[in-house]
């Protein structure tokens, strides 16, 4: 038999060359024959439990269903296909053949469609960058306001050949200032693009916060391993944290994260996690926190400080708070999140500012080839003790997990559909009825 | 906010500024610009050209202007202190005497969408700085058939 790089496919080629029924082999594991007809059909995805029923029942080793190297390049090459030019038609029914003849080209051809889709989102960032940095706007409009009155009234000196010598002193006057303010706004511009990490002012200290995050991937360890770590000396001396006011908020960070790793460790949460998936009832925020003994919002934090690599989905986090303004943002792959401006006004985390205390949850799809889908739960809280006294403090909160047959469970539940974006400015959903503004991509 | 005054009186700038001659023939323009030397410019450009020139660094009281003074066209800056140049459009549109006044949206703002808001709220024309001279003194003289 021919070694076939997906999992699914490698499952009905070996139960056929036993003689075994679908039905047979179903009843054996204890799914049915319409969820093994799925799996053999690489539309649904095994948990490792399943998978190590379906290889005892078929008496072969479990490593041989084991999903490798080969089955992750076969997803990137149908990735590719998806996004092929109008007129070009990739041959899909032989794609696991010229993996496995051309295993040199497909490499390649994978790896460079990893490169197109990361440079495709860093475009998407940068352009959120342009469009929405308040900093970068302001700094481009005084250059571009200094450039238009030098170049106005340059012309006129040039082109006026009788010019009055007061006009000419005073036009003169006017290019040496605004040729001063130029040169400032540029000095500004450039200051502000180079993230030395010199405490410029310019950067908001929540990106800071962010930087900082990203590089320890949002998890500090003193925090999970210590009992009272030193939060002062934990933010001292960063780089991403140049200034005080970030690293205030990264201390804020740290001990709301320390209080939830108390309450939570991380081997109970991975344990709890891998014993509800690997049950194929997929992921069930709801019965987690419930077993746990945790609020839902706690349970949201530590997911998405989960580490990378520990055969566990990803947690992506969102939150804002009461005018909508996003105040974390934990992204994973596949999820871009706007770093200015408003993000997209359909996602769960606004609606759920709508009905606090209301937990939601919801598929949401966002635009792409092929279109990136996350199970979504949000909620939103009273970020402070409540009063009789007005203003009543929101914090919303939105955890985001790639819907996966393991994420989605052997039943998946009916959550309505959402077809969401980033933000309006690059998402290309033309009628979407909650559109702000027009899209740089739509058309 | 004070009539821009800056520039140079006299006989000096009588010999720059010309108005009730060529194209202009003494019309009145309307600059609301709060970049002073860039307002100086146009009303220099617009005064060799024969315009009369008003120029306001706000548009606070550019309708009670616009009533009272009756100007050919109109030059609005987007991004103006306090009321902007959009906003300032809007009501010009939303009075029905001056539904036919010539305006000219001018932006360090280059995006497409804003020249789309511009001419959704009634520009006549939208202009992006930096602009040239003879470029913006021929949309004057075209929009107000000079």
């Amino acid at each position: 038999m021919p070694r076939s790089s997906l999992s699914g496919t490698r499952i009905r080629a070996l139960r056929k060359a036993r003689n075994l029924a679908q039905a047979e082999l179903a009843r054996l594991t204890g799914i049915s024959p319409s969820y093994l007809n799925l799996i053999e059909h690489n539309k649904r995805r095994p948990g490792p439990a399943l998978l190590t029923a379906i290889a005892g029942a078929l008496n072969i080793p479990e490593q041989t269903l084991a999903r490798g190297a080969e089955d992750e390049l076969v997803e990137v090459l149908r990735a590719a296909a998806a996004m092929a030019a109008p007129g070009i038609l990739p041959e899909l029914d032989r794609l696991e053949e010229f993996v496995g003849r051309f295993p040199g080209w497909a490499g390649q051809l994978g790896a460079l469609t990893q490169r197109v889709a990361a440079q495709e989102r860093a475009i998407e960032r940068f352009s959120d960058r342009m469009a929405h940095d308040p900093n970068l706007s302001a700094a481009l409009h005084e250059i571009v306001s200094a450039v238009t009155a030098v170049q106005s009234t340059a012309a006129i000196l040039v082109e006026t050949e009788e010019l009055d010598a007061d006009w000419r002193g005073k036009f003169h006057a006017n290019i040496h200032a605004d040729s001063q303010r130029m040169a400032r706004a540029a000095e500004a511009l450039v200051a502000y693009l180079d993230t030395s990490g010199e405490e410029t002012g310019l950067a908001a200290p929540l990106e800071e916060l962010e930087s900082w995050l990203a590089r320890h991937d949002h998890r500090i360890e003193a925090v999970e391993k210590s009992a009272a770590p030193d939060f002062h000396a934990l933010t001292r001396g960063e780089a991403e944290l140049a200034s005080q006011a970030a690293r205030e908020m990264a201390r804020a960070w740290l001990a709301e994260a320390h209080a939830d790793a108390r309450a939570l460790p991380l081997a109970r949460l991975v344990a709890a996690l891998r014993a509800t998936l690997d049950g194929g009832q997929g992921f069930d925020p709801e019965r987690l926190a419930r077993d746990l003994g945790v609020p839902l919002v706690r349970l949201f934090r530590r997911l998405a400080t989960l580490p990378e690599g520990s055969g566990l989905p990803r947690f992506g986090l969102v939150e804002c708070d009461g005018s909508g303004t996003l105040t974390r943002r934990r992204p994973i792959e596949g999820l871009t999140l706007p770093r200015f401006g408003g993000a997209c006004p359909v996602w769960p985390l606004y609606q759920a500012l709508v009905s606090p205390l209301r937990p939601l949850s919801a598929l949401v799809e966002f635009p792409g080839r092929p279109a990136p889908r996350f199970l979504a739960f949000a909620l939103a809280e009273p970020s402070v003790p409540a009063g009789f006294a007005p203003p009543v403090v929101l914090r919303a909160s939105m955890l985001l997990t790639p819907a996966t047959p393991a994420t989605l469970g052997e039943t998946p539940a009916a959550l309505p559909h959402l077809y969401v974006g980033s933000n309006c400015r690059i998402c290309p959903r033309l009628d979407c009825i909650a559109r702000r503004e027009p899209s740089i991509v739509a058309g | 906010m004070a009539q821009n005054d800056c520039a140079p009186r006299g006989a000096a700038a009588d010999r720059a500024e010309a108005p009730g001659t060529g194209h202009g023939r003494g019309r009145l323009v309307l600059v609301l610009e709060d970049e002073p030397n860039i307002s100086e410019a146009i009303r220099f450009i617009l005064h060799r050209d024969g315009w009369d020139v008003l120029s306001r660094g706000d548009g606070h009281d550019a309708l009670d202007l616009i009533e009272s003074k009756a100007p050919a066209l109109a030059i609005l800056d987007v991004m103006l202190p306090g009321r902007s140049g959009l906003d300032v459009l809007q009501a010009i549109r939303a009075r029905p005497a001056l539904a036919g006044l010539p305006v000219i949206v001018l932006t360090a703002k280059g995006h497409a969408t804003d020249r789309e808001i511009a001419m959704r709220s009634g520009a006549s024309l939208y202009m992006a700085k930096p602009f040239a001279n003879a470029e913006l003194l021929a949309a004057v003289r075209q929009l107000v058939g000079a």
